[in-house]
């Protein structure tokens, strides 16, 4: 057995936390992981939200984010140990030893400067290579990581390049002082589904050809089982379990990873389509103030009482845009909508109080969908009082009902959305909208913002209620796997039309038009070799390509 | 209450004896407003603690009975130009278009006037009484509240609960008083600080040009008004009305200085 590139030992990170109402307290947030990282070999780290693998990934450069401190443990690189050594070591370790690709590379690269002057900075200030040589070097990964035009790509500003691109430069970045260990921090969670893929190829063929070791670092299980070697499954700071990608995704041995593994497995039964659709768009067009092109081409779509219509894309796609026209905060320039039977005035503010009523609309971040000077009590109660004139103790019975509904106890009444989790958060935000007692929900990238655990939590309520209260939902999603879980007819679309639309096994089953084909082999699936079996079979190029 | 810092504990101090004396004034005060008592320029003794002014009245009755007036007019006009300002500017934020491009834009006409020269002309034709003072300062002032309050705002109002408030069919009351407001509190409340101070400020320039509060009212800038001429032989009574007007300044400002500090903290400023 080769002597470990990386080698970290009980590990423990601490960082000091402000409650409300209290002292600042420390508190330990990763407790004694150990792991080894042999040269050129990948390690996934795996964990929901506040799991401390991105503290764990940070470590292994001797860095904390701003209020962490590592409070103990070993961590070598190279037989050394970097949190012993001296700072000048650690200054050549960084950028040179050990490089870092971080989620965003929109907010990582300087918009004043042309990516080839970033991509070879650390190259050049290192004193590894000349500038010259740290040029041909970044052109020669800009070819390998199959960036259009590699010649000449680095004389481009970071806005020229789309964003899957940028985070490709940004992987040239990390490649190119040849390094012997990459952190990988969540590299592809900020991209489209269709381009995720593209760059999860990239990295992995630049991981091998470059025979890096890389640290792979993400909340997805299924897109860090393409890339690694072994998996590390975190939860809160502690191994969970630690074994080779093989043994983790076909044989997990505890429960948590199990349920990772086995996370989307919802069942729900298609349902026929009724005589009568609730809500019917048609022939909507649409485009922004100020500007001069359709963001919505002739879109026309139905949706049943009692059931769910996904509609699926990319970013750019318009399908918010469709929900905002739905809503009437943006009056549709052709079209017409009709809601309940009857015709939907375009214009918001000519809509009458009953409409507003029926038509609720759940957002995708549910931090920001509330106001946080508000208690759950008044966010939930408000509709009932603007609506039905609920008030006093008649309407905490109601708001008392609802959070039952959501399956909160009666103790949240008096909380601020500040004191609840990302899931409690969006749970509140659905019973805000079901106390309009509404015949159509739309949910805008309900669970995209949340833990795989909690998402599934979050569907399984939003079946739940269906079910209980015959409300139909306008499901707007990017993930497919989502829409497979609930959907009862789907629309995809793709710059502004709508390229399919069906029931769900009329659109999920053969022949494909090639754009569904793209988005459907681009969700990524929790086995071995999915990656590579999907590049071989595409027939069209993602956006980002 | 109990982790105040030493800065915001010497200014809430003085903040709150400037204002005790103020509110208390008849009864603190040793002799009558305009009475006069001894004779010019007297230095202080046990009998007027400060001294008396250019025409014999003691300055210790003068300094309380100008705090008085000092502070009242400028709390009134602060209030008024933050209730002006911050509506309007929360109006213009939440309607956006034609609403808010005529507000914004006189707006940018009334504050491209220097506001000194604006008061100094407006004063000059108009009867100067306390009313009108306060209401000239208080509206001239409320074209920089305006400013703040709208950029605040505009922040807030794009957010998804507002948006999700006006789904809902709310009106424009309701988005303003009960969802942008309570979140654009922190920011108001610390330059409400500074606005007071600005307007002691405004009013003490503009009685020491003769055009703020008329003899035989007194304020601190009258008062340096009327005592200037002692400087030149060596009687300091004009650098008490000052002495006070910089400790009023500095005071509140510490005490907006912590507002602020407390408000924008990790806790999300729901502190």
């Amino acid at each position: 057995m080769t002597e470990p590139l990386l080698k970290v030992r009980n590990l423990k990170i601490g960082a000091t936390v402000y409650p409300p109402d209290e002292k600042p307290h420390d508190i330990e947030i990763v407790h004694g992981v150990s792991f080894d990282l042999e040269p050129g070999k990948v390690l996934g780290l795996i964990g929901e939200s506040g799991a401390g693998k991105s503290t764990i990934g940070l470590a292994s450069m001797a860095y904390g984010r701003g209020g962490v401190m590592i409070t103990g443990g070993e961590v070598w690189v190279n037989g050394r140990d970097i949190l012993a050594t001296s700072l000048s070591d650690i200054r050549s370790l960084r950028g040179g030893e050990v490089t870092y690709v971080s989620q965003s590379a929109a907010a990582s690269f300087n918009p004043a400067k042309k990516i080839m002057e970033q991509v070879i900075e650390a190259a050049v200030s290192q004193g590894k290579l000349s500038k010259r040589d740290a040029e041909a070097k970044a052109v020669e990964l800009f070819t390998k990581l199959g960036l259009p035009s590699p010649e000449t790509i680095g004389n481009r500003y970071p806005h020229q390049v789309s964003g899957g691109q940028l985070q490709r430069c940004m992987t040239a970045l990390a490649l190119c002082p040849e390094p012997d260990l990459v952190v990988f921090d969540e590299p592809t969670t900020a991209l489209d589904v269709t381009t995720q893929i593209d760059v999860l190829a990239a990295i992995k063929d630049a991981i091998r050809d470059t025979g890096v070791a890389a640290l792979y670092i993400t909340h997805d299980l299924a897109v860090v089982a393409q890339v690694s070697d072994d998996i590390m499954v975190l939860r809160q700071g502690e191994t969970v379990e630690y074994g080779d990608t093989d043994q983790i995704i076909n044989k997990p041995q505890e429960d948590y990873t199990k349920a990772l593994v086995s996370v989307r497995s919802i069942n729900h039964e298609e349902k026929q389509p009724s005589p009568s659709p609730v809500l019917s768009c048609q022939n909507i067009t649409a485009r922004y103030r100020g500007t001069n092109f359709d963001v919505l081409h002739n879109v026309s779509v139905d949706l049943h009482p009692g059931q769910t219509l996904a509609i699926v894309g990319e970013s750019g796609s318009g399908k918010s845009t469709l929900a905002r026209v739905i809503t009437g905060l943006l009056p549709p320039s052709d079209g017409q909508i009709d809601f309940a039977g009857r015709k939907l005035t375009p214009d918001l503010a000519g809509r009458s109080i009953e409409d507003l009523r029926e038509l609720q609309m759940i957002y995708q971040m549910a931090d920001v969908a509330m106001n946080p000077r508000q208690t759950v009590g008044t966010i939930i109660g408000r509709p009932l009082e603007f609506y039905f004139g609920l008030r006093g103790a008649e309407k905490r019975k109601r708001i008392n009902e609802l959070l039952d509904e959501i399956e909160m106890g009666n103790g949240f009444i008096d909380r601020y959305p500040a004191e609840l989790s990302g899931g409690q958060k969006q749970r509140v935000c659905i019973a805000r909208s079901l106390a309009a007692n509404p015949k159509v929900i739309i949910c805008d990238e309900v669970t995209s913002a949340l833990d795989p655990l909690v998402a599934d939590g979050i569907l399984k309520l939003l079946l739940d209620l269906q079910k209980r209260e015959d409300v139909a939902y306008l499901f707007i999603t990017h993930d497919l796997a989502t829409v497979r879980a609930i959907a009862d007819s789907i629309a995809v679309m793709h710059q502004g039309k709508v390229v399919r639309y069906g029931s769900k096994s009329e659109v999920l089953s053969p022949p494909f038009d090639d754009y569904t084909d793209l988005l459907l082999s681009s969700v990524p699936e929790m086995r071995l070799g999915w990656l590579e079996e999907v590049i071989a079979n595409r027939k069209m190029e993602s956006a980002g390509n | 209450m109990k982790n105040i810092p030493i800065s915001a504990m010497i200014g809430l101090a003085f903040t709150g004896l400037y204002f005790l004396m103020a509110i208390f004034a008849p009864f603190i005060a040793p002799y009558g407003m305009a009475e006069i008592v001894g004779d010019v320029w007297e230095p202080s003794s046990s009998k007027y603690l400060l001294g008396t002014d250019s025409i014999g009245r003691d300055l210790l009755t003068r300094m309380i009975y100008g705090g008085r007036t000092t502070i009242w007019i400028a709390t009134a006009a602060t209030i008024l130009s933050f209730t002006t300002g911050s509506i309007l500017g929360f109006i213009a934020a939440v309607s956006g278009g034609w609403v808010d491009q005529v507000l914004s834009r006189f707006v940018d006409l009334i504050m491209s006037i220097p506001s000194l020269i604006f008061a100094l002309v407006v004063l000059s034709v108009m009867p100067v009484t306390i009313t009108v003072l306060i209401i000239v300062m208080g509206l001239l002032d409320s074209t920089r509240v305006f400013r703040l309050a709208r950029a605040v705002a505009v922040d807030i109002a794009v957010m998804d609960y507002v948006e999700a408030a006006r789904l809902r069919g709310e009106k424009i009351r309701w988005i303003i008083f009960r969802e942008i407001l309570p979140n654009a509190l922190s920011p108001l409340v610390a330059e409400m600080g500074l606005r007071f101070i600005f307007m002691v400020l405004f009013v003490s320039t503009l009685s020491f040009l003769g055009l703020g509060v008329q003899p035989p009212q007194a304020d601190w800038g009258g008062i340096v008004k009327e005592n200037k001429e002692g400087i030149v032989y060596g009687i300091p009574a004009a650098l008490a009305p000052a002495f006070a007007i910089a400790t009023l300044s500095i005071s509140v400002n510490l005490v907006a200085d912590w507002v602020l500090n407390r408000t924008t903290s990790l806790k999300g400023g729901r502190g």
